[in-house]
């Protein structure tokens, strides 16, 4: 029998040392963002466990399809076709339903459709460059998209970013909230690059970075990438820690 | 030998970086027409129960300077101190009211703005009640992971002395930083990154 009351135990602490630090001076910007003082650990209380949802009646027809949600009628984005699919699970192995994940990303020649990146290469008329998914009952979710390609930054006098799609990702609870970045298999501009540097575990971004996934293949359409993203684990709810008799 | 605790690791986090606003506040960025709306820019409608407050300020960096590409969310309770979520087990929240909130920092000015409701105390897990507060999540480029804090009300004044939380807090010269001040239904409440000012930042 399927357990339909929603969890209320507390979330696994963050593993502070497997994300990237507050302060890495590799990433220039970090510099002057990072808080100096150590964070304050505190057990959840409700406002911790609670988050807001979304329902899948928010999404239009092509909120997940990056190829065509800004393309002129019979136009389509310019690129290299490529789908992304994968599961959000936590930390426990749960795949998690109903998670909202929000993309972004340069287009195929690296640059952004945004008024602050002024990189040379062209922006493409078709291509806007944001998308979004729920996941399904068993937490899976996809996209489609166009391959973006690496950009140029201002950090070092040459340090440029590996392709990369930005991953905004809700969990059940608040303090399941994540911002993450997904990479490609074989791009050597990974280990080049200060912001994946940031985390200190090889091993850690390597959890970042997608296989191409020829199984899930369209066959002269589109190649696929998998990407699983892990969210926080939670406690069982049945000893918390609360006064006995409560 | 004994069986391996076979846990997943969190997907580690990377900055929401300069362009975070493409992908969650597309109007912002200036792109139109690919949702219908932009998620989390209103929390009332005309029906919502409770006190409308309004809530601003900066976050400001170790140079002092305000940050104009920062993305802040908030969540917190409605009126009556219950939750929009399905893990509220103890009634039914106002439907009127998200609790969820989301708005970049001005691309000028570095100011934010959130138009809400003052939260309803919410229970501590020893069962006795929380000063009223709102959560927060911050992110930018140069963030790696985000911020998470807390913003209390200065006009609550005797729930803040009982809240189980701020009497915690170690260092009770830095529980100002989660305090904001009150101007009518305003509450200024800044953000420092850094500097002698740093707010408080959790690890919850
Ligand atoms: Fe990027």
């Amino acid at each position: 029998m399927k357990n339909t009351q929603p969890e209320t135990g507390a979330f696994f602490p963050r593993d502070r040392d497997w994300h990237p630090k507050a302060y890495t001076p590799g990433y220039k910007t970090s510099v002057l963002r990072s808080p100096r003082n150590a964070l304050l650990s505190l057990g959840n209380t409700i406002s911790e466990i609670t988050g807001p949802v979304f329902g899948h009646d928010m999404l239009g027809e092509r909120d997940n399809d990056l190829v065509l949600n800004f393309a002129k009628p019979g136009a389509s984005a310019i690129g290299e076709r490529i789908i992304v699919h994968g599961r959000v699970l936590d930390e426990r192995g749960i795949g998690m339903s109903g998670v909202l994940l929000e993309f972004w990303q340069a287009n195929a020649g690296g640059r952004y459709r945004h008024k602050k990146d002024n990189y040379l290469a062209p922006l493409d008329p078709n291509f806007g460059g944001c998308g979004r998914a729920i996941t399904d009952e068993n937490g899976a979710y996809s996209l489609r998209t166009v391959k973006p390609g690496p950009y140029p930054w201002p950090n070092g006098p040459n340090d440029w970013r590996p392709s990369h799609i930005h991953f905004s990702v809700f969990g059940y609870g608040f303090v399941q909230r994540l911002i993450t970045q997904m990479y490609f298999e074989g791009d050597p501009l990974i280990p080049l690059c200060p912001i994946a540097n940031a985390i200190s575990d090889p091993e850690a971004i390597k959890r970042l970075v997608a296989p191409l996934d020829m199984a899930n293949t369209i066959p002269f359409d589109a190649r696929a990438y998998k990407f699983d993203i892990v969210l926080r684990g939670r406690r069982s709810t049945m000893f918390e820690n609360r006064p006995e008799g409560n | 030998m004994v069986q391996s605790l076979d846990f997943l690791k969190e997907s580690p986090s990377q900055t929401a970086g300069p362009y975070v606003h493409i992908g969650c506040v597309p109007e912002f960025a200036g792109i139109k027409g690919v949702y219908p709306d932009q998620l989390g820019a209103a929390m009332v409608n005309d029906k919502t129960r409770g006190e409308s407050i309004v809530i601003t300020g900066r976050v400001i960096d170790g140079s002092g300077t305000p940050l104009t590409d920062a993305m802040l969310e908030i969540w917190q309770a409605d009126a009556d101190g219950l939750f929009n979520s399905p893990a509220e087990l103890r009634g039914t929240a106002d439907p009127n009211f998200t609790g969820w909130g989301r708005q970049p920092t001005a691309g000028d000015t570095g100011v934010y703005l959130f138009e809400t409701i003052k939260p309803g105390r919410v229970p501590f897990p020893d069962g006795s009640l929380q000063a009223p507060h709102i959560s927060f999540w911050i992110v930018a480029r140069g963030i790696n992971i985000g911020l998470q804090t807390r913003m209390y009300f200065g006009d609550e004044k005797k729930a803040n002395s009982e809240d189980p939380i701020l009497n915690r807090i170690e260092l009770n010269t830095r529980v100002k930083t989660l305090i904001a001040a009150s101007k009518g239904n305003t509450y200024t409440f800044d953000i420092h990154l850094q500097g002698e000012n740093e707010t408080i930042f959790f690890d919850i």
